[in-house]
């Protein structure tokens, strides 16, 4: 299972990586919003009750990631879709490799297309001026928060494709994450949120996903909020893979 | 003329047949500013408390930003549509009619001005309804036509784009601009408390007089002033658009 998974992973990502048209919206849109944000709000961080942080640049650079890597579980859903409706998701049906291999696949690409974006805005954010405050261990803790969600955005996304079966529905879910993210502590701090989003982001897994991310950028690890940001992205991850294999089930009983 | 103002009549009309044949097709273009409006108030409503900050509600300065935002989309999805039509083979016959080019770009561009209506209307009711301050009639009536206006800008930029890539994957490259020139102005903040990169493209950008033109009736009262600002930008981006738009289909498929 493992080595068709692994091929598959393999040509998700080659697919992927040859077409700007799915990769230019995990990058232009989540960059666009951490300039603006930034440039239109810096003044925020003088507000009574924002935490202490270098810039607005360091605090918005959790919300562009999760951004992004929602975005990217959108398209990963979308070229699954595509997939089903130009045939080749039935052939593989069809061909002799574990069922399971064929969402796995595309959620392991996911996996590796999460970890190039978490990186380019680490990038973005130093060029720009940003610290990371708890160092390399901080690094590696925003990848690896970054990388768990990122897998999990993408098998949710590959479970929405395999139970709408076409790409517009799946591209249709778009908006939804921005209402997602606008009902957490992504963009601004929980306490600073206005009624009642601020209680919705208490509930919102995306908010410990963001603040987990964001903590080790603004401040030295804090190991409650990196354990809760772990959590929730392991959280999304394992709801995310397991729905879509239960819905790639759902779709072979039906077959 | 006359025969020249019954194309632009009877594409417009095929314009808006469009949203009750196909209603879903209009909603992104409700939704997305709706969105964006209710989520920028609930996450950044606390920045109105900032120092130098002229509007006393985030939502009510917020607002015309959302506006603008929803003319703009409609405005790309009307690129967007003309690259379906060229896609589908339906451009190429309409261009073998008798009518001249620029009638035929002056009907897909009224039919933008006329569908940002929808939501322009939608997102102020909810805005209303949610607590925006009213913004009186003459103010309303200036904000209306400023959406209007930019929507036939971004119609024109879509449909240079669409009739140069001549496909719908072209999209993003439609609605991108409308969020860079809709976004990068005193969108979030006012000029003063923006950081300097910002303020400068802001300062240079005309959409930052427009959106000051809209939100004059929300934030305070309505100048004259302010107003020809506003209406000399919109009129100066649909001049410049509008003649690269014009080359674009005198050149299309020469």
């Amino acid at each position: 299972m493992l080595r068709a998974s692994l091929a598959l992973a393999r040509r998700a990502l080659s697919t992927t990586l040859r077409r700007p048209q799915f990769l230019a919206p995990l990058v232009i849109f989540p960059s666009l919003f951490l300039a603006i944000n930034t440039g239109g709000l810096h003044r925020s961080t003088n507000l009574p009750g924002f935490p202490h942080v270098h810039g607005f640049l360091d605090f918005q650079l959790a919300a562009a990631m999760v951004q992004s890597l929602m975005i990217g579980g959108v398209g990963a859903g979308i070229a699954t879709a595509l997939e089903i409706e130009g045939g080749f998701f039935d052939r593989l049906v069809a061909s002799p490799i574990p069922r399971v291999a064929i969402p796995l696949g595309r959620i392991m690409a996911g996996s590796v297309i999460a970890a190039m974006q978490v990186v380019y805005f680490l990038i973005i954010g130093l060029v720009f001026g940003a610290h990371i405050a708890a160092g390399v261990p901080g690094v590696l803790m925003v990848l690896l928060i970054g990388v768990v969600a990122g897998t999990g955005f993408c098998a949710l996304g590959v479970m929405l494709a395999l139970r709408a079966r076409n790409a517009s529905t799946v591209q249709g879910i778009f908006p939804l994450v921005f209402v997602a993210l606008f009902i957490s502590s992504a963009f601004f701090p929980r306490r600073l949120l206005s009624h009642p989003a601020d209680w919705a982001a208490a509930y919102n897994p995306l908010s410990y996903v963001a603040d987990g991310i964001r903590d080790p950028i603004i401040s030295p690890i804090t190991a409650t909020t990196a354990i809760e940001g772990l959590a929730a992205a392991l959280l999304i991850a394992a709801l995310g893979i397991g729905l879509s294999v239960a819905a790639l089930r759902g779709r072979l009983r039906e077959a | 003329m006359r025969q020249s103002i019954r194309v632009v009549r009877a594409l417009t009309r095929r314009a808006l047949n469009e949203i009750l044949r196909v209603p879903g097709a209009a909603i992104p273009g409700v939704l997305a500013p709706t969105i964006f409006f209710i989520g920028l108030s609930g996450a950044f409503g606390r920045a109105a408390s900032l120092p130098g900050f002229h509007a006393d509600d985030f939502r009510t300065f917020i607002i015309p930003v959302s506006i603008l935002q929803g003319a703009g989309f409609t405005g790309a999805a009307t690129g967007v549509n003309l690259a379906r039509d060229i896609e589908h083979g339906w451009f190429d016959r309409l261009l073998v009619c008798p009518a001249p080019r620029v009638t035929l770009l002056a009907g897909i561009v009224a039919s933008a001005a006329i569908r940002a209506l929808i939501p322009a209307t939608f997102v102020l009711t909810v805005a209303l309804c949610v607590g925006v301050h009213w913004p009186g009639i003459d103010g309303l009536i200036i904000t209306f036509i400023l959406a209007m206006g930019l929507a036939t800008v971004m119609a024109f930029w879509s449909a240079i784009i669409a009739l140069k890539f001549r496909t719908q994957q072209a999209a993003p490259l439609m609605q991108v601009a409308n969020f860079i020139l809709v976004l990068f102005t005193s969108a979030y903040a006012p000029l003063a408390l923006l950081s300097g990169w910002l303020r400068h493209i802001a300062e240079v950008n005309p959409v930052t007089q427009v959106l000051e033109g809209a939100r004059q009736g929300f934030v305070g009262s309505v100048t004259w002033h302010q107003t020809w600002q506003a209406l000399l930008a919109i009129a100066g981006l649909q001049v410049v658009l509008g003649l690269f738009a014009v080359r674009s289909m005198r050149r299309y498929g020469v």
